[in-house]
């Protein structure tokens, strides 16, 4: 069973819908213990850094997410989860994060060439830069749904594959049992239900 | 680089597609959710429901309809219609819609922009404005393109995104319908006004009016159509590999 981390952030309705229509069965639980029971788990959020930290803190679960992957559960954050697997995050001050990855979240603003919008909202090419279990269905220069005006850098050897936009973004990373991706799988038609599917059979 | 998008719209009224749909291989031509698991597997990029339901009746059977289209497609879903309030945003979101489109509920209440925008982020709030040229200068109309707001069109658009609009579709009444491809100089004046995606919307009557579309403006970042996608008089594949024959980046 794959425990959809609810912390009170973001709509999980669609990647719900997508772990079903992937043949698995998920639950969005906020409890400690269904969390450290579960085979599997899935970091999603959208909003900001600094306010998801805190609900996660304040909920209990930042340490329990740590101490689940560093004991070897697979764990898998989307977009602002994934933000949330790095050391800090410079969106609006300074934050902590899990630290399960090396590498730091920074705004896109003052980054990119001015033409270029941000949000960086839309689909968007994956080049990869290592193979990854979670990435084994699906091909270099597939498509995927970005949302997003920060960014991680600094990922090292855990940089799996990035994507172009006025400059190389970080899209997916990967340290061991502990997967991350930038882009919404969930929003990202059969490329993305894939991507999710190769992650339930880890 | 990001891919330009092609966004069918469909028009629901109590839970039903309006406005003719001819499809071949589809049991129910008016099925919102057959109709949605056939865009989203033909290689549309992003879908639009559109609420044009009168009733508070019609409206309970939109929402049961919007929440089984969300679960069956794995593309973003923004939906309209019938949008003036925060509960409004939140019953459309809770059924799988990402992005909410908002256009005679701004109108009447400017704040609402502003108010959704910080509750639920810049991303998920859509402006959608109907334009028509009156006396040489843009007008913004209300009431599905019924009334003439007497307000200044590009100057209401900017006004939308400074509020926290974080999308904008720009409908050109003048051109709408008219099937001879969209209005380019509208939407030059808007792409050089705002900063966020701008989506073009009315005019469209074959795949070349999309390429023009992209060559012409280059910041333009999707096209929206409904009749000449339903009637398959243009096919979205079709349409995506003659746009990435004329050089502009899709996702096929």
């Amino acid at each position: 069973m794959i425990a959809i981390i609810d912390y009170g952030v973001g709509n999980l309705f669609s990647l719900v819908s997508s772990l079903k229509a992937v043949g698995a069965e998920a639950t969005i639980t906020g409890d400690i213990d269904t969390i450290k029971k579960a085979d599997k788990l899935i970091l999603p959020g959208v909003g900001a850094f600094g306010d998801a930290a805190q609900k996660l803190k304040g909920t209990g679960l930042f340490d329990v997410v740590i101490n689940e992957a560093k004991n070897g559960k697979p764990l898998l954050g989307i977009c602002l989860g994934m933000q949330l697997l790095f050391e800090k995050s410079y969106e609006y001050g300074c934050h902590e994060g899990l630290g399960l990855i090396k590498g730091t979240v920074v705004p896109m603003e003052g980054k990119l060439p001015e033409s270029l919008k941000i949000p960086h909202i839309g689909w968007n090419a994956l080049h990869f830069k290592k193979e990854s279990p979670v990435f084994k269905y699906i091909n270099d220069g597939d498509c995927v749904y970005f949302v997003h005006s920060f960014y991680a850098e600094g990922c090292g050897d855990a940089l799996i594959a990035t994507t172009e936009y006025g400059k190389d973004i970080t899209a997916a990373v990967q340290k061991d049992n502990v997967y991350g991706c930038q882009f919404h799988p969930e929003k990202s038609g059969n490329v993305g239900l894939s991507i999710l599917k190769a992650f339930c059979e880890r | 680089m990001i891919t330009k998008r092609i966004i069918p719209c469909l028009d629901v009224k109590d839970g039903r597609v309006v406005k003719g749909v001819n499809f071949e291989n589809l049991n129910d031509v008016s099925s919102p959710v057959e109709l949605g698991k056939y865009y989203s597997d033909c290689g549309a990029d992003e879908l639009v429901f559109y609420d044009i339901t009168a009733s508070s009746d019609g409206r309970r059977l939109f929402t049961d309809i919007l929440r089984q289209v969300a679960e069956n497609i794995f593309i973003p879903l923004t939906v309209g219609g019938g949008i003036n309030t925060l509960d409004d945003f939140d019953r459309v979101l809770k059924c799988g819609a990402d992005k909410v489109s908002v256009n005679s509920g701004a109108i009447k209440n400017p704040d609402l922009i502003k108010a959704a925008a910080q509750k639920y982020g810049n991303q998920c709030v859509v402006i959608s404005a109907d334009i028509k040229r009156v006396g040489g200068e843009f007008h913004v109309f209300a009431k599905g393109g019924r009334e003439d707001t007497g307000m200044e069109g590009i100057s209401w658009i900017k006004r939308c995104v400074e509020n926290g609009a974080g999308e904008v579709v720009v409908n050109s009444i003048d051109t709408d319908g008219v099937k001879k491809g969209f209005d380019i100089e509208m939407l030059k004046r808007v792409c050089d006004t705002v900063n966020v995606p701008v989506i073009a919307s009315g005019g469209a009557g074959s795949a070349d009016d999309f390429v023009t579309l992209f060559k012409e403006i280059p910041d333009i970042d999707a096209g929206l159509a409904a009749s000449i996608f339903h009637f398959g008089e243009v096919k979205i594949s079709d349409l995506k590999k003659t746009m990435r024959d004329n050089g502009i980046t899709v996702r096929l």
